[in-house]
């Protein structure tokens, strides 16, 4: 087998392990918190016997590792049961807020990422002139402003002082795209300011880190153009630190981004965790919890291969 | 007293009085400020723009929706899934704003002399959603699915003390343990609407007799309504063609939803901004003062609670028109130790108000002879809004009268299951009932579930009785008052404010009237307004 095939089943394999793990951490912590989904459900209204009622009907009467098994029985065979609290098909409603998630996160991610390392090159090019530290002074604030400030600052400028775009990015099935990416358009804003920082400042230190080799002072000798120098002799070397902080910003746009869900009432995963979570809807939890974690886990690996695919010493290893 | 304000307010839109004459009246029978403009600007709007239209969509903005809610009214207990209750089905009764019975599933109702017997007459030809006409038996499996041994149903501590049920001809028969003067005001309990064959089948189908059908179920997201063309009342409810609902749960985005016209009303805008909201040239910030509000309960069985001259040292020491000013932003009124105010029928307005004193506080605090070891006041956010900063005027109060109060604060998730309740001294909040016998009943009767002040006193449970089954109402009234003012001086209740609901209302939308049974019109507000520009 080819190394790195072998190297990706490994991977794969270990990640399998990973949210293996992870559920159990997750099913051990939500025992840990106070109450049971009966009391969250009743709240202050509730009375012994409506609790006790609830309780034999929810079956939270069995033990807990029964009721973890039984859970990973269904999970296994593609089944993840109904949500206690509403007696919903979960894997119906979190499809719908899975995909809104990735919706948001991939206009984000497509309007975000490309800037951030354009602005990143641009910086290096102009090195400690004004374009470098008006993107530096610009990007270093956007990401040092809590994000559901900027959501209000932008709500209040674009959505009612110019009545541009609407303040509520509830989205359904029955919008067009045109529809959609119109009530998304502050939210991708906020996101796109949030991260732009870090990968921008990760893309301008590793270019800068290159630079300083001698293969592109090289470069330089022989005449050749400094942003060209910069495509394709400096951009390919520093690859690696690039796509592991873009990955890590990625995952933060599917698993991160619950503030401005909130803000802006965007019907996304985030969300619906945090609410589950606080009526202790176990297998809920569980669900959005293991996705949580693939998405990290995946993107993780995707970083590895590209560097690995990128660094020719480590794609021949001897 | 209503009666007397709505002269009032039509004296001020016919010019016959001032504005400021108004709200220092008002303000003589017990009405802040803030309500009282809030009624002003409805009888100028009564003279105005009175006639409903039809048609259209109108959108309201809620806080208070989950991912997790569902359209069983058995489970329902915060204001989205109310909202969306009101729009697909109907109770027996309703309670109108003015404190009365308004007739719904029932046209008529009658008790026997003794109050024990109650007959609901069960009005006839009203349909379903699904078609089937509505029938006395869907009413009694109703009230069975609520009181049953497997219920799980909010509603279940009101329909303890029901003895029997049955139908007789067109009649809906109640039959009580004890006579209960008040029966018809627990029917118009929110969690009781009427399903065909009482919600068995299928609980969370919303199927009912209400003006509105459910087209899309979002929890936590949005609930789309559109109107049925074969509903029974709908020369009074029902004017939209659609409602939309949005889950907006966050206050800035609500009020920034209403701001850009996105929604026609919003519930609970934050004291803090409501003045400042209140500027916005397309709206209105509108109040009602109600029978909610917010407490610290001491659990008298409890050291050092036990004693009741500390109780008496903290409820001097708590400065109530502080907490209106500074926590309510003057939306509310001051508190009396006692969940009873003005708002109810059968009120005593002639017991005295606990005034704010030092010294008071501090010769109880002696005479009570405490170790000075510190007293644990627990809160969290979620106790109610401003919770932590209320304790916070309350610890600097109370340090001034030489009292030790701590504050303990706790997270709110789990604060309803590990906290309220279970701990001697904590914030909490109460939504107040129709009537007074309900809210005792709920609460400071010895064997109620939710008795969160530990409060056992036969005496006072032989009042209850003796007032449940009155039906004299000057005698109700006077025991009612002697009840008040036991609470008032040996409780274990500190009761420094009533809070008033506070909602955002668009100038394009018409019909707002104020009620004091809830947040939005008690949630009517998406089936009573209408759209003016539809």
């Amino acid at each position: 087998m080819h190394p790195i095939l072998k190297l990706i089943a490994q991977r794969i394999a270990l990640g399998i392990m990973l949210l293996f793990a992870a559920s159990i951490l997750i099913f051990a912590g939500t025992m840990m918190l106070p109450g049971d989904v009966a009391q969250q459900i009743l709240g202050q209204s509730a009375t012994p016997e409506s609790l006790a009622n609830l309780r034999r009907e929810l079956g939270l009467n069995e033990p807990p590792v029964s009721r973890y098994f039984s859970w990973l029985g269904g999970f296994l065979t593609g089944d993840l049961g109904t949500a206690l609290t509403n007696g919903r098909d979960i894997a119906e409603s979190l499809g719908s807020r899975l995909s809104n998630t990735l919706f948001l996160a991939f206009w984000a991610a497509l309007i975000s990422v490309p800037l951030a390392i354009f602005l990143g090159l641009l910086a290096v090019r102009y090195k400690d002139r004004w374009p470098d530290k008006l993107i530096s002074a610009v990007t270093l604030t956007t990401i040092s402003i809590p994000e559901f400030m900027i959501g209000y600052v932008l709500i209040y400028w674009i959505s009612i002082q110019l009545g541009w775009f609407s303040s509520v990015a509830i989205i359904n099935d029955g919008m067009s795209l045109w529809q959609k990416l119109n009530a998304i358009a502050i939210p991708v804003m906020v996101l796109t300011l949030v991260v732009l920082a870090h990968m921008m400042r990760m893309t301008r230190a590793a270019i800068l880190n290159v630079m300083q080799s001698a293969y592109i002072e090289t470069a330089e000798l022989k005449g050749m153009r400094m942003l060209s120098i910069i495509r394709k002799h400096a951009f390919p070397n520093a690859i690696a630190p690039i796509v592991n902080v873009v990955m890590l910003n990625l995952a933060y746009l599917v698993v991160g981004v619950v503030v401005v869900e909130v803000v802006f009432a965007y019907p996304g995963m985030g969300q619906y965790l945090v609410d589950h979570v606080s009526k202790r809807d176990v297998p809920v939890v569980q669900a959005c919890g293991l996705i949580f974690a693939a998405v990290y886990i995946g993107l993780n690996l995707i970083a590895d291969i590209v560097s690995i695919l990128a660094n020719p010493r480590l794609r021949h290893p001897k | 007293m209503n009666d007397e304000l709505k002269y009032l307010s039509g004296k001020v839109a016919k010019g016959l009085m001032t504005r400021r004459e108004f709200v220092g009246r008002a303000a003589a029978l017990g009405v802040t400020a803030a309500v009282a403009n809030t009624m002003l600007a409805e009888s100028a709007a009564a003279d105005g723009h009175g006639t409903p239209k039809r048609g259209g969509m109108l959108k309201i903005g809620s806080s208070g929706g989950e991912s997790t809610n569902t359209q069983d009214p058995a489970l329902t207990a915060s204001e989205v899934p109310l909202n969306n209750l009101r729009c697909w089905g109907e109770t027996l009764v309703e309670i109108s704003p003015e404190g009365e019975i308004e007739y719904r599933m029932a046209e008529s109702v009658e008790a026997s002399a003794d109050a024990q017997t109650w007959a609901f007459k069960i009005r006839k030809g009203i349909p379903f959603s699904n078609g089937k006409d509505m029938t006395p038996e869907d009413v009694l499996k109703t009230m069975q699915r609520h009181s049953n041994d497997d219920s799980q149903s909010g509603a279940l501590g009101i329909m303890k003390g029901i003895a029997n049920m049955k139908v007789d001809g067109d009649n809906f028969i109640v039959e009580l343990d004890t006579p209960n003067a008040d029966l018809p005001f627990l029917m118009g309990d929110y969690h009781l609407m009427i399903q065909p064959n009482g919600g068995m089948d299928d609980p969370g189908a919303g199927i009912g007799t209400g003006p509105y059908t459910i087209e899309i179920d979002e929890p936590g997201v949005r609930h789309a309504f559109k109107r049925r063309d074969d509903y029974w009342d709908s020369e009074n409810r029902g004017w939209a063609d659609e409602v939309e609902q949005l889950v907006l749960n966050d206050a800035t985005a609500r009020t920034a939803a209403l701001q850009s016209g996105q929604v026609h009303a919003i519930n609970r805008v934050d004291p803090k901004v409501a003045s400042l909201l209140d500027r916005a040239p397309n709206l209105s910030v509108q109040s009602a003062s109600g029978r909610g509000h917010y407490v610290f309960i001491m659990h008298i069985d409890t050291a050092p609670f036990d004693n009741n001259e500390l109780r008496l040292a903290l409820k001097y020491a708590i400065d109530r028109q502080e907490m209106v000013d500074k926590i309510l932003r003057g939306y509310g009124s001051i508190g009396n130790d006692m969940p009873i105010n003005a708002s109810y029928p059968l009120f005593d307005d002639t017991i005295p108000q606990r005034e704010h004193s030092i010294e008071k506080a501090k010769e109880h605090y002696a005479k009570s002879g405490h170790d000075g070891s510190p007293i644990i006041l627990r809160v969290a956010d979620g106790a109610f809004p401003g919770a932590v900063d209320a304790a916070a005027l309350f610890q600097q109060t109370a340090q001034a009268a030489g009292i030790p109060l701590e504050i303990k604060r706790e997270p709110n998730d789990g604060y309803w299951s590990e906290v309220w309740n279970v701990q001697p001294f904590c914030a909490s909040y109460w939504g107040g009932r129709p009537v007074q016998d309900q809210m005792y009943s709920t609460a400071y009767l010895s064997t109620a579930d939710w008795n969160d002040t530990r409060w056992k006193r036969p005496e006072f449970d032989a009042m209850l009785n003796a007032a449940k089954a009155e039906l004299d109402t000057a005698k109700r009234k006077e025991i009612y008052s002697k009840m008040g003012r036991m609470l008032r001086d040996e409780g274990g209740l500190i009761l420094p404010m009533f809070n008033d609901f506070v909602s955002g209302v668009s100038n394009n939308l018409g019909g707002w009237i104020t009620d004091p049974n809830g947040g939005m019109m008690n949630n009517k507000a998406a089936i009573k307004c209408w759209v003016k520009d539809a």
